[in-house]
Parts: C-alpha cells; structure tokens; sequence
C-alpha cells in the first residue's frame, strides 16, 4: 500500500553495527587499493612529531639534560606518544565536507536514510586501523633509536584506551561540525587551517603544554584542545596521579557530550540551509 | 489493496532562490565588498497537482522550466519557498528517515554510486543504510541484476564502466530498497537507443510489479510515450498543462496534417491549391502524384472533402501532428506570451535544469561573488 509508511523503523544498533562492518571491509579495501597514497599520509602524520622530537631532544641535550622539565628520553618518548595519539585522533573529513558542498556530492547523501557524520567515522578507522600496522614498529624502532623514557605503569595503559578513544571522540565530533562551516561559506578552508594551527599548538603537537605559560595552559585546558590529544598523551608518559586521570576522563566525557550537541545542532541548521539555497 | 490516498499532493507549491549578483571585473569586485547586490530567482510558482499510487507522470519542460527543482522539493533536497507537498503521507523536505527509506532520487547526471569501489560493494552498503533484509536483497538483486542484464557489471568499480552500464547500476541500486515513490530526472539522456528501449522497459516494469509511483522527466519524447499515459507540463515555473497525452496534442495544436497519395495517372488540379488554401489549408507539400496540407481541426472535414471531391486518390491519411511537433509549439507559444516578463527566465545554474547539478561554487562563480551561497557571509 503506497501511502502507508512502512519503513519507519529506528536506526537499531544492530543496524548501525552492519553499517559500519561494511563500510569498515569496503573502506579497508580502498586503503589496500591505494596504499601508495595511504603511506604518504602516514609518512607526513610522521615527519612533523618527528622534527619536533629531534629538536626538543637537542634543546634538551644542550641545557644539560632537561628542559621545561623533560629530559632528552622523555621529549623522545612524548613526540613518540605524541605520533601514535594524533595519528588516532587526526580526521580529515573537515576539508573533505567543503568539497562535497561546492561540487553538490552532499545532495545524494541527504538523500540517505542516515546521519553522514557514520559514514566518514568508519573511513577515518578503517584508515587508522590500516595504518597502524607500519606505526606501531615505526613507533618502537624510533623509541630504541632516541633511547625514549616511558614511566608508563600498568594503570596508565588501561586508563590510556578510554583517554583515546574519548580524545577521537572530541576531535572528531568537533571538527566535523568545523567541517560544516562549508554548507555558509564556499571557501571554509581558511577557517578550517585556523583551526588545524590553533590545535597544534593549544593540543600539545608543537611541544608539551607545561612549557607554555601559564595563561596559554589554562585555555588549552579550559577549551577542547588538551582533551583531544595532550591528555591521552600525558596519561600515556605516566606524568599524571589516578585522581588527575580520573577528573581527565570526566572532564573528557563532559566534552564529548558538548561536541556531540554542538554538532548535531550545528548539523540540522547546515542541513535546512543547504535546502534553502538549492542543493 | 491499493489506497485511495494521492502518492503525492501539491499545492501551490513555489521556490525563490537569492543569488549574488555583480559585474565581472576587479571593480565590481570591490563594490560588492561594501554593498552586495542580490537578485530573486523565481523557479517555481505557485503549482499544483497530485499524482495516484501506481501512476507514471511525464514532467515535462524546458530547460529551466523547473523540473528539477520541483523534484529536487519532493525528494526533501529543497525547502520550498511557499506551498505545501506531501509524499507518502510526509512532507518532503523535513527528511523523515520513513519518508527517505521508501523514495528514490536518479538523476542521469548525477552519480550516486561510489567511483572506486565495485557496484556489488556500493549495493551492499545500500543494503545496511536502507535496512533491507537479507532475503529481500538477494531477491530483488536477483531481479535487477537479471532485468537490467548486469551480470558481470556490478563486480566492477564504477569507474571502470560505460556511461550505459553507469545508468543500469545507478537505477539498480537505487531500487534496491523498493521506493514506493521514484523521481527520474533524465534517465536515458547521453544513452543509445537501444539502452534507451532497455531502461523504459525496464522503468514499466518495476512500475508494474511494485505500484510505485513514478514522475519521469525526459527530452526524449519517446520516454514519454512508451511510459507516461499523463503529462505535467512546466514552462517558466508555472503548470501549463496536466493530462493525458492526446490532450495534449488537442489542446495545444489545433492542427492536423492531410496527406493523400493519387491514384496513377491523375495529376493535382492547380485549383485545387487555391480552393484548400482559401479554405483554411496550408498545403505544406505536393508534387505530382501527392499533397500534405495543414489545416485547422475545424477545417479538416472540409478540406478532405475538397481533395475527394477533386481527384480519384489511392491512399489517405489524416495525422495528428508528433507529440515532439506539440511540445516544441506548447514551449514556443508560451516562450513568447513570457517574453515581456523580467524574471520568467533564470538564468543561474540553480535554475538551469540541465546544469550538472548546480552548486554553491557554480553559483558563486557564476555570479561572480566571493563564494557566498546567499549572501550570508563570505
């Protein structure tokens, strides 16, 4: 009967689940196909912790040992830490929603049945997952090579699996929202470069944050930014007590629930505005 | 047992669009910086109609007619500027995942399938968004694959394949969720004509075996004809005609086409000319042994009487003109009654119908604004 609705069924998580498993295989395969392109971004998500290691080490090396608190094996270890986090927290979907608004692809995915922000989350894991496997021997072969200073206890690695995946959380749930700035402004680029700088610095990509003063702390950790990679690192290096990893994780939480509205609304408002002006 | 209910009710339904507007040059450029200049763009206005489950509409127009807009509103991409619509008991544009789970959008220019991956993957994953059942997708797969003769095709990356093959994939994919409502923007344009003859039998036949309700657009009449037994004219956003097609070709050409053959050895009387012409006749061909005279509906019994009365014939035909004959006159009488009205015609690529989907950046650079998509910001 044509005009009764019949599917109006609730995206169960079952469902979702059987999204993302295929997605996941499909998106897994594309990171194979063109696994050329793959390593080069891996190799640039690489270069630039890599630098900083070697110059902070060098910093430190020269001021006897330590600087701001860190030796020459913890900058390593940080920058090695630094690698793994930002390369599991990293998306690139915010440069991507601009050209999908300038070209009209996003008028087939409003089409769908479902919310788009799942299908780009499964292309960034299936890209971290592929990627992982030349990280991680990277990661330990750069560790024996600048003689990296892990104080990592136990309670700290368990601890780092939540701090992760609530870091990808926040990342990546604010700067898809970032993203749809392009559904307003064509060239939504610049903002978005803005952004990426900003993170870099306030994240703790550029060097740790207790080296920046005082004020530059209190915003980086009153805003997103040290929720989306510093933290997971510091938890990491085991340079935090369980009460400072468990407020962490609370405050992480707080934030992944902020992101979460922001985008959402940020979503439905793009989403009405690109049907306003034509898609 | 079929419903009663329209698949899809319209009322007044109309669609302004704002576009920047300025002058080439670096000039105009600056101006705009201080004051920006923006002008409305009328799509749509003010159309109505409704369409029965299980009917297939010819929607037909110009280009820039706006045909796509209308679709792009009933498929929920547009918000419409007024009017209401409602499609399967939803308003469009508001997106209710029900509403999208049982309608499909193809546009023949438009790819939905994704360019790397083979079809049979990019199926799959229609299979997870659209919720289908493991048992209702390898049936309908089944059907699609073999009505749509697919065979080795969906286990090739899209862009591996034809323009043709491309179409058959796309249309396949986008019925694996079984839409009750299906809008087709230009399915067949860019294909051959026996591709052509396979996607329209194709298009009857899921109509037939599904009841789902079907708006077609299409500048091939011949779509139209195999498909369609209503039509939906639109020119300059406005409905001009809603009806069957031989309607159509009554209401908008008042012609017919008279053509006899005579029988060997006679010759046209060159009265005979003169007589038809003064009785409203036009006679747009003869030679020796034949004649084709265009006359007024009303005048066609007299001028066949003229012609029997004239000369012995061995063959007679009185011919509706071609329904592409019509459509061409419907547009270029209207064109010209539209002629005086400022805004009648678009001419952004929002409202050029045959643009390759109109975007933000088309816009932009078109009107040649900094990147605004309404003048909201840059």
């Amino acid at each position: 009967m044509a005009s009764t609705p019949t599917g109006a069924r609730a995206f169960s998580p079952a469902n979702l689940a059987a999204f993302y498993r295929q997605r996941f295989k499909v998106d897994l395969a594309l990171q194979v196909a063109y696994r050329g392109a793959t390593f080069i971004w891996l190799f640039s998500l690489i270069v630039q912790p890599l630098v900083s290691l070697v110059v902070w080490r060098t910093v430190a090396n020269s001021q006897g040992g330590t600087a701001g608190g860190y030796t020459a094996g913890e900058y390593a270890a940080y920058f090695i830490a630094v690698m793994v986090v930002n390369q599991l927290t990293f998306m690139w979907h915010m440069w991507e929603i601009e050209w999908r608004v300038r070209t009209g692809v996003y008028s087939g995915i409003l089409l769908r049945p479902m919310h788009p922000i799942h299908e780009d989350l499964v292309a960034n894991l299936a890209f971290k997952a592929f990627t992982m496997v030349p990280l991680v021997p990277i990661c330990v072969a750069l560790a024996i090579l600048f003689d990296a200073q892990f104080d990592t206890r136990p309670m700290d690695v368990v601890a780092f699996v939540p701090a992760v995946i609530l870091a990808l959380g926040i990342r990546y749930t604010i700067e898809w929202a970032m993203g749809l700035i392009a559904f307003w402004i064509t060239r939504a680029a610049a903002i978005h470069q803005l952004w990426a700088s900003v993170t870099f610095f306030l994240a703790g990509q550029m060097a740790p944050l207790t080296l920046f003063p005082k004020p530059v702390q209190v915003i980086a950790t009153v805003l997103p930014f040290r929720w989306m990679l510093s933290f997971p690192v510091e938890v990491l290096l085991g340079r935090l007590s369980g009460r400072e990893i468990l407020a962490g994780l609370g405050v992480q939480v707080v934030w992944l629930g902020i992101a979460i509205v922001i985008m959402r609304a940020v979503w439905s408002r793009a989403a009405s505005h690109y049907s306003a002006v034509g898609g | 047992m079929p419903s009663t209910d329209p698949a899809i009710t319209v009322r007044g339904l109309r669609k302004t669009y704002v576009v920047p507007e300025r002058e080439s040059g670096v000039g105009a450029a600056l101006k705009s910086l201080v004051r920006r200049t923006t002008r409305e763009v009328t799509a749509v206005k003010a159309i109505d109609f409704t369409i029965a489950p299980g009917e297939i509409v010819g929607f037909l127009g110009p280009n820039g007619a706006g045909k796509t807009t209308t679709l792009k509103m009933l498929a929920g991409l547009l918000h419409p500027t007024g009017g209401e619509a409602t499609v399967l008991g939803f308003t469009p544009w508001e997106r209710d995942r029900a509403f999208l789970r049982q309608m499909a959008l193809i546009m023949g220019q438009r790819n939905q399938l994704a360019w790397d991956i083979p079809v049979l993957d990019s199926f799959q994953l229609n299979k997870a968004i659209y919720q289908i059942a493991d048992g209702d997708f390898r049936t309908r797969l089944d059907e699609l694959v073999e009505m749509l003769e697919l065979g080795e095709l969906v286990k090739k990356p899209v862009r591996n394949l034809s323009l043709g093959e491309r179409m058959k994939c796309e249309i396949a994919g986008s019925l694996l969720h079984q839409p009750q409502v299906l809008y087709l923007d230009e399915p067949t344009i860019g294909l051959d004509v026996a591709m052509q003859r396979k996607i329209r039998a194709f298009i009857a036949a899921y109509n037939a075996r599904t009841g789902a309700s079907i708006m077609l657009t299409s500048h091939y009449m011949a779509d139209v004809e195999a498909l369609c037994e209503r039509v939906i004219v639109i020119h300059h956003g406005t409905l001009l005609y809603d009806g069957d097609l031989p309607g159509l070709i009554d209401r908008f050409s008042p012609l017919k086409t008279v053509a006899v053959e005579l029988e060997e050895g006679n010759a046209v009387p060159a009265d005979l000319l003169v007589r038809l012409e003064a009785a409203g006749g036009e006679v747009v061909a003869h030679s020796e042994h034949s004649l084709t005279v265009r006359a007024p509906k009303a005048a066609t019994p007299q001028v066949t009487g003229l012609i029997l009365g004239a000369v012995p014939i061995a063959d007679l035909t009185v011919e509706d003109p071609s329904i592409e004959e019509v459509i061409e006159h419907v547009f270029a009488s209207s064109g010209d009654a539209a002629a005086g009205d400022a805004q009648a015609e678009p001419q952004t690529p929002l409202a050029d119908e045959d643009a390759p989907l109109p975007d933000a950046g088309a816009i932009a650079a078109l009107a040649g604004s900094a990147g605004v998509r309404d003048g909201e910001g840059t």
